[in-house]
C-alpha cells in the first residue's frame, strides 16, 4: 500500500509527498479523517489531489493513504429510487448514519444495500458460453423496472455454476466463469471511463418530453443532447424538472449539480410523491438523484457529472433508454475553473482552463443510441439535456459556446419571456435542433403525414410576427394592413394556446404528440379561414369575436384524448364559422 | 476536530517569531509544525498587543496567515505567531438578542460579557440535502411589494439588488422593525452589517432604539474602516448565531446581510493579495463556491421548528445586473428585490421596480390558511396590469395619449396609482390583508372583463361587486 505524507493544503486542493507509485486519478484517503480525494496531478514523488470533502483542520505531516484505483461506481440492483452525493454516497444512509442533519466530513457508507435479498432468476444453463453484456440473470429492481444481471465488461466463459432461483444479497456469488471468476449481483466501474458497447446507432426515435414547443418545433432523439441555457428566473430548472417528470424513457438520472439545496428539497420531496403517467407507479421508482449542492464540496460537484453518466449508462447498456439531467453543467464547470486556478495552471478564456471544450465534448458524447455488449442485440439510449448558466445570461461565454459546439439541439430560454410570465420561457427565434431529418420519418408514421408541413407552417407564421412586432414599435399597429394584423392574431394564439403551457395544470403539464399537432392544425385552419374570409371584405374584428376563439383557447386544458376528438371536428368547424360572417 | 471546545487554546502551546514575508493582508511564518489549514492564530505585535488572523494555506514548514485587523505594524523581527490548535468559531446564546457585536462576535456595546452555551465552528457545514425541509410558510415584511407579489417564505433566501445612492438600508431597518411571522411563534433577526459607514451604523442604531426592535436583534457589525478581512467572518459569524436560534432555540430567524458588496469586495482584496488566478472582473473564480457556503445556509430542517430566512442586501455597481456580484448571488438565491433608481428618482418610496423581481418559493407561502385565499390570483392580476401599464407608457411616449383607447387610458392611470399606493407606501408597515385590498381597490378602476386572473374571487373581494351586488358584471 502507498502511504505518503500531506505537504501543502491550500483550500479543496492538498499535495502530499512520498506517493510514488500513484496512478493518476487513483482515489486516495486523506489525513486522520480519512477524507476522500482523487490525484489530478504527479510530479516526482509528489501527488496534488483534489479533496472530495472540506478540508479544514487538516494539517501537514498527516498521512496519505491509496486505494491504488480510480473512482469507481458500485453498479447493482437497489440503485433506483437512491438519492446519492456526488461520489455516489447515499444521501438518506449518511444522516441515519451520523445522526445529523448536516454532511460530516470522512463518512464511508455503502452505495448500495448490503442486507436486502433480491429475487434472482437464472438466464442461463450451466455448460453455456457467455461473453461480457450477456444477461445471467434477473431480479424486478422495481415494481416497473427488471435489473438484468449482465457479465461484465472484459469477461467471457463457460458458465461453470449458476445458483437457482431465489434470494440473494448483492454481495453472494450468484455464477461463476470458467470455475475462476466470481460473479456477483454487482460490478465496479471507474466514473471517468465510458462504459463499452458493441457499436453506436443512428438515432431515429423521438425523444418525447411532453412539452409542446420542443416536441413539435426542436425535438431532439433518443440518444441525442440539448442543452438548455438562461440566465437565472428563466426556469431552467423548471423545465429540467418536467422533463424528468415526463419524459417518454424508461429511467431517469437527475444530477444537481452545485445547484440550491432548496430546490432538491423540492424534488426530493416530489418525486417520491409522483405518480409515473406511465405505469402508474411512483416516479422515483425508475429514477437516481444525484444531489451535491452549492455549498457542498467542489471537488464532489466535478465528480457528479461523472456519477450520473455512468449510471445512466450502465441502464443503457440492460437496454434501457436513459435520460440524463444535468442542472447545471456552469457549475461543473466551475468546479473544474477553480480546481484548475488552485493548480495554477494557465487559464484560458475567462479563466476557465483550456482543456474545458476537451472535457465536454469527451462527456456529452457519452450520449448515444448503442448497441450493447453481449449476444442478444440489446439496444439502449443515454440522452442528456444539460442547463447551462451563463454569467449575466451572456451566451458568448465559454461554457454556452463550447457545449453548443458538441450538442445537437439549444432549447435557448429567454429572460423577457420569463417577465412577461410566458412559461415555458423557451424562444421560438433562437433555438435550433440537429435532429429534426433524423426524427421526421418517426412522427410522419405515427403522427400525421403532414406533420412537417403543419410545423413549418406554424413557424413561419412565428417568425412573421418577430418581424411585424419590429415595424410595430415604430409606428403603432394601426399602421399594419388587415392580413398583417390577422398574423399578429393568430401568432398570439400560437403564442398563447400552443406554446405557453401549465407545468402546474394536471392535464397541460404533459401534451402528447398528436394533441399539439391537432393545435396547429386548427390554428392554422383558422388563420386560413380568416384571411379568405377577410379578402371578401369581412372586418378582423368579426373574426376575432368569434366564440370559437374561446374553445380553442381552452383546449390545451382539456383531456388529451377528448380533446383530439373535439379538434379534428373544430378544422371543419371553424371553416364554416368563420365562412358564415357576413361582410358588414 | 473533537477538541474540548470550551478551551480557547492549549496551554503549552509554541509562539512562532519566524514571520520572513508581509504583504496585504497576509503574512508568511516559516518552520511552523503540525498547523492545520482554516486554524486561528494570535498574532503578538511588537507593543505587545494581539491581532487575530487564520491560516490560508500550509505549505510544507510555511503558513500563510490572512490577518483579521490588518497588517499595519507588524514586523519580521518581533512579531511572534501563536496557532490557537482550532478553526474560527463563535460562541452562540440566546443572550445575544439585543446586544451589538463586532464583526468576529465579541460584543462593542458596553454591555457585559457574552456568556456563551456553546462554541461553534463559523464555516458551518452543509445541510443534507435529504434532511431538508421545504420551505413554507409567510413572513411578513409589512412592505406590500414584498408580501403582496413576491412573498418571503421562512428557509428562503431573497436578495435585495440595490446601487448606490439608493434607500436599501431604509428598507432594510423598515423591514427588521416590522417583519413578523403570523402565527406568533419566536421571532429574531441577526443583522450582519458588512462594511458600512459610521453614518449608516448611526441610523440603523437610532432606528432600533427608538422603536424597540433591538431586543428582538443580534446586531453584528463590522464598520467600513474595520479590517477588511474581519468582513469575511461577519457574515458566517451572524449564520452560525442564526442556525443556533433557529435549530436548537426553535425560533425563526430572518438574517439581514448588508452589503454582500463589500464582502465580496473583500473576497477580492484577499484573493489578490494571494496572487491567485482572477476570474471574471478580478473576483476570484471560487467566489460561487463562497457565496453558496453563505446563502445556502438558510433553509429549514425535517423535525425542528425552527428556520433561517436570508434578506441579504447588496449594492448593483454601476446598477448593472449582470455584474458578478449580483449575477452569481442570483444564481443561488430563490429569487430577487430590485430597487429602481428611476422610481427613487420620482419620490417613490420603497422604490421597488417589482417587474424584475421574482420569489420563486412565493406558491409555498401563501394562498388559504397562509395569507389569504385570493393573494395568488390578485398578485397575478397586479402583476399582469401594471406590466401592460408600464408597455403603454412607451407607447405613448412615441403616439401620445389621445391615441389610446379607454381600457388603455385605464391601464396607465392604473400603472400610475400603482407606484404611488401600492409601491410608495412609505414607512408604515402593512399587513398582508391591507396589501391586498388596496390591491383590490386600484384593481376595481380597471374594466371588470379585463379582471380575467381574479374572476373567481370578484364576488368576495371587488369593491364594487360587494356594494352593489352582481350589478356591475354586466359588463363582462
Amino acid at each position: 500500500m502507498i502511504v505518503g505524507t500531506l505537504s501543502k493544503i491550500t483550500g479543496p486542493v492538498v499535495i502530499a509527498q512520498g506517493m510514488t507509485g500513484v496512478k493518476m486519478y487513483d482515489v486516495v484517503r486523506v489525513g486522520a479523517a480519512g477524507l476522500m480525494g482523487e490525484v489530478i496531478r504527479l510530479e516526482g514523488d509528489l501527488a496534488t489531489i483534489q479533496v472530495y470533502e472540506d478540508t479544514s483542520g487538516l494539517r501537514v505531516g498527516e498521512p496519505v493513504e491509496s486505494t491504488e484505483g480510480p473512482l469507481m461506481l458500485e453498479l447493482g440492483p437497489g440503485l433506483l429510487s437512491s438519492i446519492y452525493d456526488g461520489i455516489q454516497r447515499p444521501l438518506p444512509v449518511i444522516a441515519s448514519q451520523t445522526g445529523s442533519d448536516f454532511i460530516a466530513r470522512g463518512t464511508v457508507v455503502s452505495p448500495l444495500d448490503r442486507e436486502r435479498l433480491w429475487d434472482f432468476t437464472p438466464a442461463v444453463e450451466v455448460g453455456q458460453e457467455v461473453v461480457a453484456g450477456d444477461v445471467l440473470g434477473t431480479t424486478p429492481e422495481s415494481p416497473t423496472v427488471t435489473h438484468k444481471i449482465m457479465v461484465p465488461p472484459g469477461l467471457r466463459g463457460r458458465v461453470t455454476k449458476i445458483v437457482p432461483e431465489g434470494q440473494y444479497t448483492i454481495d453472494e456469488v450468484v455464477a461463476v466463469l470458467d470455475d475462476r471468476y466470481e460473479i456477483t449481483m454487482t460490478q465496479k466501474w471507474p466514473v471517468r471511463t465510458g462504459r463499452p458497447y458493441q457499436r453506436k446507432l443512428d438515432p431515429t426515435t423521438p425523444f418525447l418530453t411532453g412539452m409542446r414547443i420542443l416536441d413539435t418545433f426542436f425535438p431532439i432523439a433518443l440518444g441525442g443532447n440539448a442543452i438548455i441555457p438562461g440566465g437565472f428566473g428563466t426556469g431552467k430548472t423548471v423545465t429540467q424538472q418536467s422533463l424528468a417528470k415526463w419524459a417518454d424513457v424508461d429511467i431517469i438520472v437527475y444530477v444537481g449539480c452545485g445547484e440550491r439545496g432548496n430546490e432538491m428539497t423540492e424534488v426530493l420531496k416530489e418525486f417520491p410523491e409522483l405518480e409515473d403517467p406511465r405505469t402508474g407507479s411512483k416516479l422515483m421508482d425508475r429514477t437516481i438523484l444525484v444531489a451535491n449542492t452549492s455549498n457542498m464540496p467542489v471537488a464532489a460537484r466535478e465528480a457528479s457529472i461523472y456519477t450520473g453518466v455512468t449510471l445512466a449508462e450502465y441502464y443503457r447498456d440492460m437496454g434501457y433508454n436513459v435520460a440524463m439531467m444535468a442542472d447545471s453543467t456552469s457549475r461543473w464547470g466551475e468546479a473544474l475553473r477553480e480546481v484548475s486556478g488552485r493548480l495554477e495552471e494557465m487559464p484560458g478564456e475567462e479563466g476557465y482552463p483550456a482543456y474545458l471544450a476537451t472535457r465536454l465534448a469527451a462527456f456529452y458524447e457519452r450520449s448515444g443510441r448503442v448497441l450493447a455488449l453481449g449476444s442478444d442485440e440489446r439496444v439502449g439510449s443515454v440522452t442528456m439535456v444539460g442547463a447551462v448558466s451563463p454569467p449575466g445570461g451572456d451566451m458568448s461565454e465559454p461554457m454556452t459556446q463550447n457545449s453548443l459546439r458538441v450538442t445537437g439541439a439549444f432549447w435557448a430560454l429567454d429572460t423577457s419571456l420569463a417577465h412577461r410570465r410566458h412559461f415555458p420561457a423557451i424562444s421560438w427565434t433562437k433555438s435550433y435542433t440537429l435532429f429534426l431529418g433524423q426524427v421526421r420519418p418517426w412522427f410522419e408514421e405515427n403522427v400525421a403525414d403532414d406533420w412537417a408541413e403543419v410545423r413549418e407552417r406554424a413557424m413561419f407564421l412565428l417568425q412573421k410576427e418577430t418581424e411585424l412586432q419590429e415595424i410595430v414599435q415604430l409606428v403603432g399597429p394601426d399602421a399594419l394592413p388587415e392580413t398583417e394584423k390577422i398574423i399578429l392574431e393568430v401568432a398570439r394564439m400560437l403564442r398563447e394556446d400552443f406554446l405557453q403551457q401549465f407545468a402546474f395544470d394536471a392535464v397541460d403539464a404533459y401534451c402528447p404528440p398528436k394533441k399539439a399537432y391537432w393545435l396547429l392544425k386548427v390554428i392554422l385552419a383558422f388563420y386560413d379561414a380568416a384571411t379568405q374570409a377577410m379578402s371578401r371584405g369581412v372586418s378582423l374584428r368579426q373574426v376575432l369575436q368569434l366564440p370559437i376563439r374561446d374553445e380553442i383557447a381552452g383546449l390545451k386544458t382539456t383531456p388529451h384524448d377528448e380533446a383530439i376528438a373535439r379538434m379534428q371536428e373544430m378544422v371543419t368547424q371553424v371553416a364554416d364559422d368563420i365562412a358564415g360572417i357576413e361582410v358588414l | 476536530m473533537a477538541r474540548e471546545s470550551l478551551i480557547e487554546h492549549s496551554l503549552l502551546t509554541v509562539e512562532y517569531q519566524t514571520v520572513n514575508y508581509v504583504t496585504g493582508p497576509l503574512i508568511f511564518v516559516e518552520n511552523v509544525h503540525g498547523v492545520s489549514y482554516n486554524e486561528m492564530v494570535a498574532i503578538v505585535m511588537p507593543d505587545g498587543s494581539e491581532r487575530s488572523g487564520q491560516v490560508l494555506e500550509v505549505s510544507g514548514d510555511t503558513a500563510v496567515i490572512q490577518v483579521f485587523e490588518g497588517t499595519q505594524g507588524i514586523d519580521v523581527d518581533t512579531t511572534r505567531v501563536r496557532f490557537l490548535e482550532e478553526v474560527a468559531k463563535v460562541g452562540v446564546s440566546v443572550d445575544m438578542l439585543g446586544r451589538i457585536l463586532n464583526g468576529a462576535g465579541k460584543p462593542i456595546d458596553g454591555g457585559a460579557p457574552i456568556i456563551p452555551e456553546k462554541r461553534l465552528e463559523i464555516t458551518g457545514s452543509p445541510i443534507n440535502p435529504y434532511m431538508r425541509e421545504q420551505p413554507a410558510d409567510f413572513i411578513e415584511t409589512g412592505i406590500s411589494a414584498i408580501d403582496g407579489l413576491n412573498t418571503l417564505v421562512r428557509g428562503q433566501k431573497l436578495p435585495i439588488f440595490s446601487g448606490s445612492g439608493l434607500p436599501a438600508n431604509e428598507l432594510a431597518a423598515q423591514i427588521i422593525r416590522q417583519a413578523r411571522v403570523v402565527s406568533g411563534e419566536q421571532f429574531a433577526i441577526v443583522f450582519g452589517a458588512m462594511g458600512i459607514t459610521h453614518r449608516e451604523a448611526a441610523y440603523f442604531m437610532q432606528q432600533f432604539e427608538t422603536t424597540g426592535a433591538l431586543e428582538r436583534v443580534v446586531f453584528f457589525l463590522n464598520l467600513a474602516d474595520d479590517p477588511t478581512v474581519e468582513r469575511l467572518l461577519t457574515p458566517r459569524a451572524a449564520l452560525t448565531v442564526a442556525e443556533y436560534l433557529a435549530f436548537e432555540k426553535d425560533m425563526q430567524v430572518l438574517v439581514v446581510l448588508s452589503d454582500m458588496t463589500n464582502y465580496c469586495e473583500a473576497l477580492r482584496e484577499v484573493s489578490t493579495a494571494r496572487e491567485e488566478v482572477p476570474g471574471r472582473r478580478g473576483y476570484p473564480g471560487y467566489m460561487y463556491t463562497d457565496l453558496s457556503t453563505i446563502y445556502e445556509r438558510a433553509g429549514r430542517i425535517k423535525g425542528r421548528t425552527g428556520s433561517v430566512t436570508q434578506l441579504p442586501i447588496l449594492s448593483m455597481p454601476d446598477d448593472d445586473i449582470t455584474h458578478p456580484i449580483p449575477d452569481l448571488t442570483g444564481y443561488i438565491t430563490e429569487g430577487q428585490i430590485v430597487l429602481s433608481r428611476h422610481l427613487h428618482r420620482r419620490g417613490v418610496y420603497p422604490p421597488i421596480d417589482v417587474l424584475p423581481c421574482l420569489s420563486r418559493l412565493m406558491n409555498l407561502g401563501i394562498g388559504e390558511g397562509k395569507t389569504r385565499e385570493d393573494h395568488r390570483a390578485v398578485a397575478n392580476q397586479l402583476y399582469a396590469a401594471y406590466a401592460q401599464g408600464r408597455d403603454l407608457r412607451r407607447l405613448v411616449a412615441i403616439v401620445g395619449e389621445e391615441a389610446l383607447s379607454d381600457t388603455d387610458r385605464r391601464y396607465l392611470h392604473f400603472a400610475d396609482e400603482f407606484e404611488k399606493h401600492i409601491i410608495g407606501q412609505g414607512q408604515v408597515g402593512r399587513s398582508i390583508e391591507e396589501t391586498l385590498d388596496i390591491g383590490w381597490e386600484l384593481l376595481s378602476e380597471l374594466p371588470m372583463s379585463e379582471l380575467k386572473r381574479v374572476r373567481e374571487f370578484i364576488d368576495k373581494y371587488h369593491p364594487k361587486a360587494k356594494e352593489s351586488g352582481a350589478s356591475e358584471m354586466g359588463d363582462i
